[in-house]
């Protein structure tokens, strides 16, 4: 019995946990993708660059308030710098819309030019990031780092194994929710969220009973450069930041756009939890636990791992194409914003 | 007058502007810098001849060119490096039974498809898991150990199997080969959807291709590199001893170390205008034939198209493999230039968007215009980087040399050509869609 619990905590501290928190990640980050999609129909590939441009705003907000001695110990400074860092985004985001977008919009260019267009925008941020910050890494976590750690679990429960709990895993977790939930009060409840789903939904119909086309494509950028900004912060507190890994998280949050339904808000969040946990149970190495289920005296030569984790980004390809040949519409079908 | 005359003779004019600017750098910064230049013009003009057949001719957007590129790279080591006797002994035969068991799996799980799926898809998806599930056990069973087998074989300089041993040039149709295949895969599962899903797609594969190539040492030594790929033409080496080398050297007045390499870089400018004219023939000739112009139908106006009885994904799934292959070609190609493969250079900025700002530029739709673009791009792209450090150092030549902001600056130029690549193509999108030499149709000539 031992045993199969310290297997079950083993999976729980190191699929569970880690998964949970990389899924609310990637949900937010898909959500933003979602919205822009359902609103303005493109494939947002600047997203990434938009999540690692909002982070590097917060990062200069938690320096500086470091600098002040500001502090909101056990929790991250940079939970106060968040709001400067949405507002840099939103700002961006704006501006661009203004400068970039808008044109092509009133042309009513085909989704594939706005497609190459954000692709555009996404060097342009992406090499503003870098020329701003510099490509390495930044670290800009503190606070407490653990809530519980392995030593504690163990001490507390005479178990083997240790289930650890960091800060910024409950953080990301605890905002994600929050997040979520005001998106959906927003969207369902409010007269102004309500206009955006009529106008995602049928545009022409939206415009004839007399939606302004131009304020909702600007609460949709608003609400884009704040949850870019999130997602980015909360996956620079967990990881580090390093403007090229936000390159690399465009693929996973696609997927899980797509896995979801693009265009369908709680699909995307639904697709982000997908491609995490398969993500992490695929290259997770089962020896640990096999060696617990298994008979006594039992254990695997190999590390019982699917797949390395070098090709972790192969398994959000491998669940997108499927999704592409089973049912290409997503899980959530038929439902938009 | 003068507006007309240049319309008229727009692509000549064009050309010879470009011409010029190569002679400009073979007189200021010397003649091999620019036959460099050249080469390496040749090349991304292939490469955008083949995004423009996906994007030109079909509208189809490739975001995973630089995978493709990287194919046919490999394509050039497995086919022209010399086989590693001792790994083949060591894990040869594992490795063998092991792609067995892969190709085995996929027949299977086809025909259990077949058999199956058509009735019940639950029953069809069950089955197609557990066959992939025992096959794939199977496979690492062998796969694995016959891999730390390889890899331990010599490692700091071999430690992969190596190739055929074959001349280099055999290696350009292998890798457009490779190239489409992986392109007719990718086409098959996304085309017929929406655009966009193309796109993630293609961007996807090109990810995982990069992955496979880094991570399989086994095949490509991965980050460890693959120096010294044979030549299709001399070596300066060799040259220099010849005594008729010698003696044309002393004809032409120049010294025998600067004559050989502008030879060999001749040599090779050689062969790919000979690639890149046979490409231009046959794409001219298809896009002028009935197929060409149903190309474009199906690009213009997709639901007519249809009406008319075309088979739309089939046709959109034709011109991506061949685009592909093209890219293909031209990833090898490159990599018989470059003497090495090395997986770490492709980059999805150099690989991938660049040679979508130069179809873009260079006027989608048309292949003289793609050619044009890719010289274009390629030269500025070379010329950037001492005209942006030049722009840099003069700006803020004002401030101490130690200056945190210039030093900063000075560190950055870097990442400036990430910006501009990306004002480029939103400058081009915006205010000069058609590009230098605008696609030829019937209604505006």
């Amino acid at each position: 019995m031992t045993d199969f619990i310290n297997a079950l905590i083993v999976l729980a501290n190191f699929i569970l946990v880690p998964a949970l928190t990389y899924g609310s990640q990637l949900a937010l980050g898909a959500l933003g993708v979602t919205l822009v999609y359902g609103v303005l129909r493109f494939s947002n590939f600047a997203h990434g660059e938009m999540m690692a441009f909002g982070t590097m705003i917060t990062i200069f907000g938690t320096w500086g308030l470091q600098a002040l001695g500001v502090s909101i110990a056990p929790l991250p400074t940079a939970l106060l710098a968040l709001p400067l860092g949405i507002g840099g985004a939103v700002a961006l985001s704006l501006i661009l819309d203004k400068t970039v977008y808008k044109y092509h919009r009133q042309r009513k260019a085909s989704p594939v030019i706005f497609l190459i267009v954000s692709i555009g925008l996404m060097f342009f941020i992406g090499g503003l990031v870098r020329f701003i910050i510099g490509p390495g890494d930044q670290i800009f976590f503190d606070g407490t780092r653990f809530i519980f750690s392995a030593r504690d679990f163990k001490r507390a429960t005479g178990l083997d194994e240790g289930l650890a709990l960091k800060m910024t895993q409950a953080v990301t977790i605890i905002t994600a929710i929050l997040v979520v939930a005001a998106m959906f009060w927003f969207l369902n409840k409010t007269r102004t969220g309500k206009s955006m789903r009529a106008f995602s939904d049928n545009e022409n119909l939206a415009l004839l009973s007399g939606i302004n086309p131009d304020r909702v494509v600007m609460i949709t950028w608003i609400l884009v450069g704040a949850l870019a900004t999130i997602a980015g912060t909360l996956y620079g507190l967990d990881k580090s930041f390093k403007p090229f890994s936000f390159m690399q998280l465009l693929l996973p949050i696609f997927a899980a756009a797509i896995v979801g339904g693009v265009g369908n808000p709680l699909g995307a969040i639904a697709g982000g939890y997908v491609i995490a946990f398969s993500e992490i149970a695929v290259t997770f190495a089962y020896k640990k636990v096999v060696t617990y289920l298994g008979p006594d005296g039992f254990q695997p030569d190999s590390l019982v791992q699917l797949l390395g984790t070098d090709y972790k980004i192969a398994v959000s390809f491998l669940i997108l194409v499927i999704v592409l040949i089973v049912r290409p519409t997503g899980i959530f079908s038929g439902k938009t914003l | 007058m003068n507006q007309t005359f240049f319309n008229q003779y727009r692509t000549p004019i064009l050309y010879s502007v470009m011409a010029l600017l190569l002679v400009i750098v073979g007189v200021g910064q010397g003649w091999s810098v620019s036959l460099t230049i050249l080469n390496l013009c040749l090349i991304s003009a292939i490469m955008s001849l083949g995004v423009n057949m996906q994007w030109g001719y079909a509208g189809l957007f490739n975001v995973g060119v630089m995978g493709f590129a990287a194919l046919g790279g490999l394509a050039a080591v497995l086919v022209s490096m010399p086989p590693v006797e001792e790994a083949r002994a060591a894990g040869g035969q594992g490795v063998l039974v092991g792609l067995l068991i892969l190709i085995a799996t996929i027949f299977v799980s086809i025909v259990a498809w077949k058999q199956f799926g058509a009735k019940s898809k639950k029953t069809g998806y069950w089955m197609l898991f557990i066959i992939i599930a025992a096959g794939y056990a199977l496979m690492r069973l062998f796969f694995l150990p016959s891999v730390e087998a390889i890899e331990a074989v010599n490692p700091s300089v071999t430690g992969y199997l190596g190739g055929l041993g074959l001349p280099i040039i055999l290696s350009w149709p292998v890798g457009m080969v490779f190239a489409a295949g992986a392109a007719y895969v990718i086409g098959k599962v996304a085309l017929g959807l929406r655009s966009d899903y193309l796109a993630i797609a293609t961007l996807g594969i090109s990810e995982i291709v990069l992955y496979f190539i880094k991570n399989e040492e086994w095949l490509t030594r991965g980050v460890k590199n693959v120096n010294g790929l044979p030549r299709p033409v001399p070596y300066e080496v060799d040259l220099q001893q010849a005594t008729w080398f010698q003696q044309f050297a002393a004809d032409w007045g120049m010294e025998v170390a600067e004559a050989s390499s502008i030879f060999v870089k001749v040599c090779y400018a050689g062969l790919f205008i000979v690639v890149i004219a046979i490409l231009m023939y046959l794409s001219e000739t298809a896009l002028k034939s009935p197929w060409g112009r149903m190309m474009r139908a199906i690009r213009d106006n997709e639901v007519a198209a249809a009406a008319m009885g075309k088979d739309v994904v089939k046709r959109h799934l034709t011109i991506f493999v061949i685009g592909s292959a093209v890219i293909g070609l031209a990833g090898a190609m490159l990599t018989t230039l470059d003497g090495q493969f090395t997986p770490v250079g492709y980059q999805p900025l150099r690989f991938t968007f660049l040679i979508w700002v130069m179809v873009i530029i260079g006027g989608s739709g048309n292949n003289w215009g793609a050619v044009l673009g890719g010289f274009f791009i390629w030269f500025f792209w070379i010329e950037a980087e001492p005209i942006g450090l030049w722009l840099v150092d003069n700006l803020t030549s004002f401030m101490d040399p130690t200056h945190w902001l210039r030093l900063h600056l000075m560190d950055s130029a870097a990442h400036m050509r990430l910006m501009t690549v990306g004002i480029v193509l939103l400058i081009a999108l915006r205010y000069a869609p058609e590009g230098l030499i605008p696609e030829r149709t019937a209604r505006k000539h």
